[in-house]
Protein backbone atom coordinates (compact mmCIF):
# COMPACT_ATOMS: atom_id res chain seq x y z
CA UNK A 1 0.00 0.00 0.00
CA UNK A 2 2.70 2.50 0.94
CA UNK A 3 4.76 1.93 -2.14
CA UNK A 4 4.18 4.91 -4.41
CA UNK A 5 7.19 6.42 -6.15
CA UNK A 6 7.66 10.07 -6.99
CA UNK A 7 8.96 11.31 -10.29
CA UNK A 8 9.92 14.64 -11.81
CA UNK A 9 8.67 16.13 -15.01
CA UNK A 10 5.89 18.31 -13.67
CA UNK A 11 6.83 21.72 -14.89
CA UNK A 12 7.41 24.89 -12.93
CA UNK A 13 4.47 26.56 -14.60
CA UNK A 14 2.16 23.66 -13.80
CA UNK A 15 3.05 24.19 -10.12
CA UNK A 16 2.40 27.92 -10.49
CA UNK A 17 -0.92 27.17 -12.18
CA UNK A 18 -2.01 24.75 -9.47
CA UNK A 19 -1.08 27.18 -6.68
CA UNK A 20 -2.70 30.18 -8.38
CA UNK A 21 -5.85 28.17 -9.06
CA UNK A 22 -5.94 27.31 -5.36
CA UNK A 23 -5.74 31.00 -4.39
CA UNK A 24 -8.50 31.97 -6.83
CA UNK A 25 -10.68 29.10 -5.61
CA UNK A 26 -10.16 30.13 -1.99
CA UNK A 27 -11.24 33.69 -2.80
CA UNK A 28 -14.18 32.51 -4.87
CA UNK A 29 -15.43 30.56 -1.85
CA UNK A 30 -14.49 32.87 1.01
CA UNK A 31 -15.27 36.14 -0.86
CA UNK A 32 -13.22 38.13 1.61
CA UNK A 33 -10.56 40.01 -0.31
CA UNK A 34 -12.11 41.32 -3.53
CA UNK A 35 -15.36 42.65 -1.98
CA UNK A 36 -13.31 44.45 0.68
CA UNK A 37 -11.04 45.96 -1.99
CA UNK A 38 -14.03 47.07 -4.06
CA UNK A 39 -15.75 48.68 -1.12
CA UNK A 40 -12.55 50.38 -0.04
CA UNK A 41 -11.64 51.85 -3.43
CA UNK A 42 -15.18 53.04 -4.14
CA UNK A 43 -15.49 54.61 -0.68
CA UNK A 44 -12.13 56.31 -1.07
CA UNK A 45 -12.97 57.73 -4.48
CA UNK A 46 -16.33 58.93 -3.15
CA UNK A 47 -14.63 60.65 -0.21
CA UNK A 48 -12.12 62.27 -2.57
CA UNK A 49 -14.98 63.40 -4.81
CA UNK A 50 -16.65 65.28 -1.97
CA UNK A 51 -13.42 66.37 -0.28
CA UNK A 52 -11.89 68.04 -3.33
CA UNK A 53 -12.98 71.62 -3.94
CA UNK A 54 -14.92 72.29 -7.13
CA UNK A 55 -12.66 73.14 -10.02
CA UNK A 56 -9.73 71.01 -8.82
CA UNK A 57 -7.47 70.17 -11.73
CA UNK A 58 -7.32 66.83 -13.54
CA UNK A 59 -3.72 66.23 -12.47
CA UNK A 60 -4.56 66.60 -8.76
CA UNK A 61 -7.44 64.16 -9.17
CA UNK A 62 -5.11 61.68 -10.91
CA UNK A 63 -2.76 61.89 -7.92
CA UNK A 64 -5.61 60.87 -5.66
CA UNK A 65 -6.46 57.97 -7.98
CA UNK A 66 -2.94 56.62 -7.43
CA UNK A 67 -3.26 57.03 -3.67
CA UNK A 68 -6.53 55.09 -3.76
CA UNK A 69 -5.03 52.32 -5.90
CA UNK A 70 -1.91 51.86 -3.74
CA UNK A 71 -3.93 51.61 -0.53
CA UNK A 72 -6.46 49.27 -2.15
CA UNK A 73 -3.56 47.06 -3.17
CA UNK A 74 -2.24 47.20 0.39
CA UNK A 75 -5.61 45.99 1.65
CA UNK A 76 -5.48 43.04 -0.75
CA UNK A 77 -1.90 42.25 0.20
CA UNK A 78 -2.72 42.08 3.91
CA UNK A 79 -5.05 39.20 3.01
CA UNK A 80 -2.72 37.47 0.55
CA UNK A 81 -1.13 35.02 2.98
CA UNK A 82 -3.99 34.72 5.46
CA UNK A 83 -4.86 31.06 4.65
CA UNK A 84 -1.20 30.04 4.92
CA UNK A 85 -0.73 32.00 8.14
CA UNK A 86 -3.89 30.94 9.95
CA UNK A 87 -3.52 27.25 9.20
CA UNK A 88 0.28 27.05 9.29
CA UNK A 89 0.25 25.99 5.65
CA UNK A 90 3.47 27.71 4.74
CA UNK A 91 5.23 24.73 6.36
CA UNK A 92 3.50 22.32 4.00
CA UNK A 93 4.24 24.47 0.95
CA UNK A 94 7.86 25.06 1.90
CA UNK A 95 8.46 21.33 2.41
CA UNK A 96 7.09 20.47 -1.03
CA UNK A 97 9.84 19.73 -3.55
CA UNK A 98 8.62 22.35 -6.01
CA UNK A 99 10.64 25.50 -6.62
CA UNK A 100 9.67 27.89 -3.83
CA UNK A 101 9.52 30.83 -6.20
CA UNK A 102 6.48 29.11 -7.76
CA UNK A 103 4.62 29.92 -4.51
CA UNK A 104 5.54 33.60 -4.98
CA UNK A 105 4.63 33.70 -8.66
CA UNK A 106 1.25 32.06 -8.03
CA UNK A 107 0.48 34.58 -5.28
CA UNK A 108 1.53 37.42 -7.60
CA UNK A 109 -0.92 36.17 -10.23
CA UNK A 110 -3.72 35.94 -7.67
CA UNK A 111 -2.99 39.43 -6.30
CA UNK A 112 -2.91 40.76 -9.88
CA UNK A 113 -6.30 39.19 -10.57
CA UNK A 114 -7.82 40.70 -7.41
CA UNK A 115 -6.29 44.11 -8.12
CA UNK A 116 -7.47 43.96 -11.75
CA UNK A 117 -11.01 43.22 -10.60
CA UNK A 118 -10.96 46.15 -8.17
CA UNK A 119 -9.67 48.43 -10.93
CA UNK A 120 -12.35 47.27 -13.37
CA UNK A 121 -14.75 49.03 -11.03
CA UNK A 122 -12.46 51.78 -9.72
CA UNK A 123 -11.37 53.26 -13.07
CA UNK A 124 -14.89 53.79 -14.47
CA UNK A 125 -15.89 55.17 -11.06
CA UNK A 126 -12.98 57.62 -11.23
CA UNK A 127 -14.00 58.64 -14.72
CA UNK A 128 -17.56 59.24 -13.50
CA UNK A 129 -16.53 61.21 -10.39
CA UNK A 130 -13.68 63.23 -11.88
CA UNK A 131 -12.66 63.07 -15.52
CA UNK A 132 -11.96 60.56 -18.25
CA UNK A 133 -8.84 58.41 -18.37
CA UNK A 134 -6.55 58.13 -21.34
CA UNK A 135 -4.70 55.06 -22.62
CA UNK A 136 -1.44 56.16 -20.97
CA UNK A 137 -3.02 56.15 -17.53
CA UNK A 138 -4.60 52.75 -18.06
CA UNK A 139 -1.26 51.41 -19.34
CA UNK A 140 0.51 52.91 -16.33
CA UNK A 141 -2.03 51.29 -13.97
CA UNK A 142 -1.45 47.90 -15.61
CA UNK A 143 2.33 48.24 -15.33
CA UNK A 144 2.08 49.50 -11.76
CA UNK A 145 -0.08 46.50 -10.83
CA UNK A 146 2.72 44.14 -11.83
CA UNK A 147 5.27 45.93 -9.66
CA UNK A 148 2.87 46.29 -6.75
CA UNK A 149 1.94 42.59 -6.86
CA UNK A 150 5.59 41.48 -7.17
CA UNK A 151 6.95 43.61 -4.35
CA UNK A 152 3.82 43.38 -2.23
CA UNK A 153 3.75 39.59 -2.31
CA UNK A 154 7.35 39.42 -1.13
CA UNK A 155 6.76 41.90 1.69
CA UNK A 156 3.53 40.08 2.53
CA UNK A 157 5.50 36.86 2.96
CA UNK A 158 8.03 38.70 5.16
CA UNK A 159 5.24 40.08 7.29
CA UNK A 160 3.68 36.63 7.77
CA UNK A 161 6.80 35.48 9.58
CA UNK A 162 6.73 38.39 12.01
CA UNK A 163 4.60 39.03 15.06
CA UNK A 164 3.27 42.54 14.32
CA UNK A 165 2.42 41.59 10.75
CA UNK A 166 -0.35 44.17 10.25
CA UNK A 167 2.19 46.84 11.11
CA UNK A 168 5.13 45.38 9.23
CA UNK A 169 3.47 45.04 5.83
CA UNK A 170 2.70 48.75 5.29
CA UNK A 171 6.09 49.70 6.72
CA UNK A 172 7.86 47.43 4.23
CA UNK A 173 5.56 47.89 1.26
CA UNK A 174 4.77 51.61 1.15
CA UNK A 175 8.38 52.87 0.82
CA UNK A 176 8.93 50.35 -1.99
CA UNK A 177 5.72 51.52 -3.69
CA UNK A 178 6.85 55.16 -3.88
CA UNK A 179 8.58 54.70 -7.28
CA UNK A 180 5.36 53.12 -8.59
CA UNK A 181 3.40 56.22 -7.58
CA UNK A 182 6.08 58.49 -9.08
CA UNK A 183 5.99 56.55 -12.34
CA UNK A 184 2.22 56.26 -12.40
CA UNK A 185 1.53 59.93 -11.72
CA UNK A 186 4.25 60.94 -14.17
CA UNK A 187 2.80 58.76 -16.92
CA UNK A 188 -0.78 59.91 -16.23
CA UNK A 189 0.11 63.59 -16.01
CA UNK A 190 1.66 63.96 -19.41
CA UNK A 191 5.27 62.79 -19.70
CA UNK A 192 4.02 59.35 -20.74
CA UNK A 193 6.77 57.42 -22.51
CA UNK A 194 9.58 58.15 -20.10
CA UNK A 195 7.55 57.21 -17.03
CA UNK A 196 6.03 54.14 -18.64
CA UNK A 197 9.58 52.97 -19.39
CA UNK A 198 10.44 53.69 -15.76
CA UNK A 199 7.55 51.47 -14.64
CA UNK A 200 8.68 48.70 -16.99
CA UNK A 201 12.18 48.94 -15.48
CA UNK A 202 10.77 48.88 -11.95
CA UNK A 203 8.71 45.79 -12.75
CA UNK A 204 11.68 44.00 -14.27
CA UNK A 205 14.19 44.83 -11.53
CA UNK A 206 11.94 44.40 -8.52
CA UNK A 207 10.13 41.43 -10.04
CA UNK A 208 13.42 39.63 -10.54
CA UNK A 209 14.67 40.55 -7.06
CA UNK A 210 11.45 39.42 -5.41
CA UNK A 211 11.43 36.17 -7.41
CA UNK A 212 14.99 35.39 -6.35
CA UNK A 213 14.57 36.52 -2.74
CA UNK A 214 11.37 34.62 -1.91
CA UNK A 215 13.22 31.38 -1.23
CA UNK A 216 15.21 33.07 1.56
CA UNK A 217 12.19 34.81 3.01
CA UNK A 218 10.16 31.64 3.54
CA UNK A 219 12.88 29.23 4.59
CA UNK A 220 14.63 29.33 7.91
CA UNK A 221 16.99 26.52 7.03
CA UNK B 1 18.49 8.75 6.75
CA UNK B 2 18.66 11.24 9.63
CA UNK B 3 21.67 12.13 11.73
CA UNK B 4 21.87 14.88 14.32
CA UNK B 5 24.85 15.52 16.55
CA UNK B 6 24.98 17.85 19.52
CA UNK B 7 21.94 19.73 18.26
CA UNK B 8 20.74 22.75 20.16
CA UNK B 9 18.17 25.46 19.59
CA UNK B 10 17.74 28.85 21.21
CA UNK B 11 15.18 31.59 20.71
CA UNK B 12 17.18 34.63 21.80
CA UNK B 13 18.32 33.99 25.35
CA UNK B 14 15.89 31.11 25.85
CA UNK B 15 17.31 27.64 25.39
CA UNK B 16 14.73 25.30 23.87
CA UNK B 17 16.86 22.14 23.82
CA UNK B 18 20.53 21.31 23.90
CA UNK B 19 22.94 18.48 23.06
CA UNK B 20 20.45 16.29 21.24
CA UNK B 21 21.89 13.33 19.33
CA UNK B 22 19.72 11.37 16.91
CA UNK B 23 20.60 8.71 14.42
CA UNK B 24 17.75 7.11 12.53
CA UNK B 25 17.80 4.75 9.58
CA UNK B 26 15.01 3.20 7.56
CA UNK B 27 13.03 1.01 9.94
CA UNK B 28 13.88 3.21 12.92
CA UNK B 29 11.22 4.76 15.15
CA UNK B 30 12.18 7.68 17.39
CA UNK B 31 9.66 8.34 20.16
CA UNK B 32 9.87 11.86 21.59
CA UNK B 33 8.09 12.50 24.87
CA UNK B 34 8.00 15.27 27.42
CA UNK B 35 5.71 17.85 29.00
CA UNK B 36 4.25 20.86 27.22
CA UNK B 37 6.83 23.49 26.36
CA UNK B 38 9.77 21.11 26.68
CA UNK B 39 10.86 21.64 23.08
CA UNK B 40 9.37 18.60 21.31
CA UNK B 41 7.65 20.59 18.57
CA UNK B 42 10.72 22.74 17.93
CA UNK B 43 12.90 19.62 17.68
CA UNK B 44 10.48 18.04 15.23
CA UNK B 45 10.46 21.20 13.10
CA UNK B 46 14.25 21.08 13.04
CA UNK B 47 14.25 17.39 12.13
CA UNK B 48 11.75 18.06 9.34
CA UNK B 49 13.99 20.77 7.90
CA UNK B 50 11.55 23.57 8.72
CA UNK B 51 13.76 25.31 11.27
CA UNK B 52 17.49 25.64 11.56
CA UNK B 53 19.30 24.47 14.70
CA UNK B 54 21.30 27.11 16.55
CA UNK B 55 24.27 24.78 16.69
CA UNK B 56 25.18 21.19 15.99
CA UNK B 57 25.35 19.01 12.93
CA UNK B 58 22.26 17.88 11.08
CA UNK B 59 22.00 15.64 8.05
CA UNK B 60 18.56 15.31 6.50
CA UNK B 61 17.32 13.58 3.38
CA UNK B 62 15.98 15.62 0.45
CA UNK B 63 12.76 17.39 1.31
CA UNK B 64 10.69 15.40 -1.20
CA UNK B 65 11.08 12.30 0.98
CA UNK B 66 10.09 14.04 4.23
CA UNK B 67 6.50 13.96 5.44
CA UNK B 68 5.62 16.39 8.24
CA UNK B 69 2.46 16.62 10.31
CA UNK B 70 2.41 19.52 12.75
CA UNK B 71 -0.09 20.48 15.43
CA UNK B 72 -2.35 21.62 12.59
CA UNK B 73 -3.29 19.23 9.78
CA UNK B 74 -1.82 21.71 7.25
CA UNK B 75 -4.70 21.61 4.79
CA UNK B 76 -6.74 24.43 3.25
CA UNK B 77 -10.04 24.72 5.09
CA UNK B 78 -11.94 26.25 2.17
CA UNK B 79 -10.93 23.46 -0.20
CA UNK B 80 -12.31 19.94 -0.27
CA UNK B 81 -10.19 16.90 0.71
CA UNK B 82 -9.92 16.01 -2.97
CA UNK B 83 -8.74 19.51 -3.95
CA UNK B 84 -6.23 19.59 -1.09
CA UNK B 85 -4.73 16.24 -2.00
CA UNK B 86 -4.69 17.04 -5.72
CA UNK B 87 -2.78 20.24 -4.98
CA UNK B 88 -0.21 18.58 -2.72
CA UNK B 89 -0.03 15.56 -5.00
CA UNK B 90 1.01 17.83 -7.85
CA UNK B 91 3.52 19.75 -5.75
CA UNK B 92 5.04 16.47 -4.50
CA UNK B 93 5.08 14.97 -8.02
CA UNK B 94 3.04 11.94 -6.97
CA UNK B 95 2.55 9.52 -9.86
CA UNK B 96 -0.84 7.86 -10.37
CA UNK B 97 -2.20 10.63 -8.22
CA UNK B 98 -5.86 9.85 -8.65
CA UNK B 99 -5.52 6.24 -7.53
CA UNK B 100 -3.27 7.15 -4.61
CA UNK B 101 -5.62 9.88 -3.41
CA UNK B 102 -8.63 7.59 -3.72
CA UNK B 103 -6.88 4.85 -1.78
CA UNK B 104 -5.90 7.19 1.08
CA UNK B 105 -9.33 8.80 1.31
CA UNK B 106 -10.93 5.34 1.45
CA UNK B 107 -8.50 4.15 4.05
CA UNK B 108 -9.03 7.12 6.38
CA UNK B 109 -12.81 7.12 5.93
CA UNK B 110 -13.02 10.37 3.99
CA UNK B 111 -14.12 9.10 0.58
CA UNK B 112 -17.80 9.93 1.11
CA UNK B 113 -16.96 13.52 2.11
CA UNK B 114 -14.29 14.09 -0.53
CA UNK B 115 -16.29 16.93 -2.14
CA UNK B 116 -17.16 18.67 1.15
CA UNK B 117 -15.22 21.66 2.38
CA UNK B 118 -12.72 20.91 5.12
CA UNK B 119 -14.13 23.84 7.15
CA UNK B 120 -17.25 21.72 7.76
CA UNK B 121 -15.19 18.87 9.24
CA UNK B 122 -14.62 18.05 12.89
CA UNK B 123 -11.05 18.42 14.16
CA UNK B 124 -10.66 14.65 14.08
CA UNK B 125 -11.67 14.45 10.41
CA UNK B 126 -9.24 17.25 9.62
CA UNK B 127 -6.51 15.27 11.37
CA UNK B 128 -7.35 12.24 9.22
CA UNK B 129 -6.99 14.44 6.15
CA UNK B 130 -3.70 15.75 7.49
CA UNK B 131 -2.49 12.15 7.70
CA UNK B 132 -3.60 11.54 4.10
CA UNK B 133 -1.58 14.60 3.05
CA UNK B 134 1.52 13.37 4.89
CA UNK B 135 1.31 9.87 3.40
CA UNK B 136 0.43 11.06 -0.12
CA UNK B 137 3.98 11.06 -1.48
CA UNK B 138 5.00 7.95 0.47
CA UNK B 139 7.79 9.69 2.40
CA UNK B 140 10.84 7.77 3.58
CA UNK B 141 11.08 9.95 6.72
CA UNK B 142 7.89 10.77 8.62
CA UNK B 143 7.91 13.45 11.30
CA UNK B 144 4.64 13.40 13.21
CA UNK B 145 3.85 15.83 16.00
CA UNK B 146 1.03 14.51 18.18
CA UNK B 147 -0.50 12.47 15.34
CA UNK B 148 -3.20 11.01 17.61
CA UNK B 149 -4.51 14.51 18.37
CA UNK B 150 -8.29 14.75 18.10
CA UNK B 151 -8.66 11.29 16.58
CA UNK B 152 -11.55 9.17 17.82
CA UNK B 153 -11.03 5.51 18.78
CA UNK B 154 -11.53 4.32 15.21
CA UNK B 155 -9.17 6.95 13.79
CA UNK B 156 -6.53 6.17 16.41
CA UNK B 157 -6.78 2.45 15.64
CA UNK B 158 -6.36 3.24 11.94
CA UNK B 159 -3.26 5.25 12.70
CA UNK B 160 -1.88 2.43 14.89
CA UNK B 161 -2.31 0.08 11.97
CA UNK B 162 -0.76 2.55 9.55
CA UNK B 163 2.29 3.11 11.75
CA UNK B 164 2.89 -0.65 11.81
CA UNK B 165 2.65 -0.76 8.01
CA UNK B 166 5.14 2.08 7.82
CA UNK B 167 7.72 0.22 9.87
CA UNK B 168 10.15 0.10 6.96
CA UNK B 169 10.31 3.92 6.94
CA UNK B 170 12.10 6.16 9.42
CA UNK B 171 9.62 7.66 11.86
CA UNK B 172 9.90 10.46 14.42
CA UNK B 173 6.80 10.72 16.59
CA UNK B 174 6.16 13.13 19.45
CA UNK B 175 3.24 12.23 21.66
CA UNK B 176 1.73 12.71 25.08
CA UNK B 177 0.47 9.16 24.89
CA UNK B 178 3.72 7.14 24.64
CA UNK B 179 2.07 3.87 25.69
CA UNK B 180 0.25 3.84 22.38
CA UNK B 181 3.41 3.56 20.28
CA UNK B 182 5.98 2.36 22.82
CA UNK B 183 6.07 -1.13 21.30
CA UNK B 184 7.15 0.33 17.93
CA UNK B 185 9.91 2.59 19.26
CA UNK B 186 13.52 1.74 18.55
CA UNK B 187 14.90 5.00 19.98
CA UNK B 188 13.59 7.25 22.73
CA UNK B 189 14.13 10.87 23.57
CA UNK B 190 12.65 12.19 26.80
CA UNK B 191 12.47 15.96 27.24
CA UNK B 192 12.06 17.95 30.45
Amino acid sequence: MFGARTRGGVTYFADVGALARKDLLLELRAKETVPAMLLFVLSTLTIFHFALPRGTGHVAALGLLWVALVFTALLGLTRAFVPEREQGLMDALVLAPCDRSAIWLAKVLAVLAFLGLAELVALPAFAAFFSGLDGRTIGAVALADVGIAAVGTLTGAMAVAGRARELILPLLFLPLAIPVVVGGVGASAGAGGRYLAFLVLYDAVFGLLAWAAFEYVVSET
Amino acid sequence: MLTARNLSKRFGAKRVFARVDVSLDAGGFLLVTGPNGSGKTTLLRVLAGLAAPTSGELQLPAREVIGYLGHDPLVYRELTPLENLQLFGRLYRVPERRERIGMLLERFGLWDVRHDRVSTFSRGMQQRLGLCRVLLHDPALLVLDEPFNALDAEGAALLDETLVELSSRALVVATHDPDRVERLATERLVFG
